[in-house]
């Protein structure tokens, strides 16, 4: 009988993290900033199609950054328990936490249990009644959840991203400023971002049904002027 | 409540009713129920009565009466027969409240859900096609007596104009050009259309002859529902253009209502 190599654990889930990280940061980064009237999500993403933004259901978005096959899966579980639990209960039971305890729940079970983690990253975003009531949960590879406060930076190049937006970030901005520092602070100092380049969606604080709302390539021009 | 997650061979796909029949949640409607129900039990269920909905210049406008009836008894008096079925889209309903309204939800959530895995809406074809294969599952409940008959009603963004669909109890579809009505009072109620419904009628016009044709229907059918200006209930009416479904205000209704009334009273008095 051939025994396996032995290999320490500590070993093990760093390749498996050396992995995932190599994974995402392949791919385009994305903040999300919370402004005086919703939460803004803005990622870097040329393509049309290929969404990194979209609903989960009346007050709750999603994005994801690295494989999109594989984030996209998981958006699609994630509009489902939404659905399904908001049919078996009611719509206002639908909450952004459980879902992302739930996400968390997969992503680390998939990471110790499977032979590849998933190289990605997520936020489940939900926008409040009231400004205090916005909520941010950062979910990593391996299962690890952050809730973020104010604003969340996604992907490979997070660490600069995150620093330049927390200079430009401050409490109560309105829609324009916020999409602004997120553009300057995706693009850094050699690069501006067009408007072509982006994917920005909106969570938009009303008072009742789906509050998830796309920016068009003009709206999104209007803004960034 | 863990998350939904299935091998690519038995994936639901973007199907919210297929979903809820993976995780067991589904009603199913294929079941027989008790086999007793016969007309006293039926007389119990609470039933919901007239419906309309036409075209005119700048797409549908769909409206029910608020009544609802078990056997000879008002069970309801502002009960709401005229959804929203997603942003560009209206459904209205006559036959048995219970099942009719878990329907409507169905209906509802299962546009939602597919707009939303999908990332585009489905075409008002499409939906209109939804709602005839839910019908067609609910066939037998409908055979035990617990009727459900929609209109279905939207505005067609592909091709520009507003377009109508009634169903029958087995799921048919049938697309009608000018007008569809259901429910006990329908009958009266299409008259009224008939004669006043014209393709280049205003969105004002259109409302109107909606609100002559429930009063109508409620003057010669017990079972609808007429205006109640002392309890300040009124039908619903909605309009849905190119800028989506927009419920009118109650206001603006029984303004409507009045000027309908008092023309009513003046054709009265002078016979």
């Amino acid at each position: 009988m051939n025994m396996p190599f032995y290999v320490a654990p500590e070993q093990l889930m760093k390749d498996r993290a050396d992995f995932a990280q190599k994974g995402i940061a392949r791919g385009r980064s994305l903040a999300a900033v919370e402004f005086d009237e919703g939460v803004l999500l803005c990622a870097e993403n040329p393509s049309r199609n290929l969404r990194k933004v979209s609903e989960i259901y009346d007050r709750i978005a999603f994005a994801g950054v690295g494989r999109y096959n594989e984030y996209d899966q998981l958006r699609i579980a994630g509009i489902r328990h939404a659905d399904v639990k908001g049919y078996t209960y009611s719509r206002d039971d639908v909450d952004p936490q459980a879902l992302a305890n739930q996400y968390a729940q997969m992503l680390g079970q998939i990471f110790t249990h499977e032979t590849k983690p998933l190289e990605v990253e997520i936020l489940v975003a939900a926008v409040g009644y009231e400004r205090d009531g916005d909520r941010m949960f950062h979910i990593r590879y391996d299962g690890s959840v952050t809730d973020e406060d104010g604003f969340a930076v996604l992907g490979g190049e997070a660490e600069s991203i995150r620093e330049r937006l927390s200079a430009s970030y401050a409490e109560d901005l309105d829609l324009g400023s916020a999409l602004r520092a997120a553009v300057s602070a995706l693009g850094g100092e050699d690069r501006t971002l067009a408007s072509s380049e982006l994917e920005v969606a909106i969570l938009d604080r009303i008072d009742r049904g789906r509050c998830f709302r796309r920016l068009e390539n003009g709206q999104i021009q209007e803004l960034l002027s | 409540m863990t998350l939904p997650n299935f091998d690519q061979s038995d994936d639901p796909g973007p199907s919210f009713y297929g979903l809820l029949r993976h995780l067991g949640r589904a009603v199913d409607y294929e079941t027989p129920g008790p086999q007793a129900a016969g007309p006293a039990d039926l007389a119990e269920i609470t039933h919901g009565t007239t419906v309309v909905a036409a075209r005119f210049a700048d797409g549908v406008v769909i409206a029910g009466d608020r009544r609802a009836t078990s056997g000879n008894l008002i069970s309801h008096r502002s009960m709401n027969k005229v959804f929203p079925a997603d942003r560009w889209s209206g459904v209205a309903i006559a036959g048995a409240a219970g099942p009719a309204l878990e329907m409507v939800k169905m209906f509802q959530l299962q546009l939602e859900h597919y707009e939303k895995v999908e990332g585009r809406p489905l075409s008002l074809e499409g939906k209109a096609n939804q709602l005839s294969q839910m019908l067609r599952g609910h066939l037998p409940a409908a055979m035990q007596g617990m009727v459900v008959v929609p209109l279905f009603a939207g505005y067609d963004r592909r091709r520009g104009f507003g377009r109508l669909f009634a169903y029958d109890v087995t799921g048919g579809r049938y697309e009608e050009e000018d007008f569809v009505t259901s429910g006990s009072g329908s009958l009266f109620a299409r008259t009224v259309i008939k004669l006043g419904h014209r393709d280049t009628n205003t969105r004002d016009e259109a409302v109107d002859l909606m609100i002559r044709a429930l009063f109508t229907a409620a003057d010669d059918d017990s079972a609808t529902g007429g205006p109640d200006s002392m309890r300040h209930i009124y039908p619903i009416v909605s309009v849905i253009t190119v800028d989506g479904y927009t419920e009118l205000a109650e206001a603006e209704i029984a303004e409507r209502f009045e000027r309908v009334l008092v023309d009513f009273s003046e054709r009265e008095s002078a016979s």
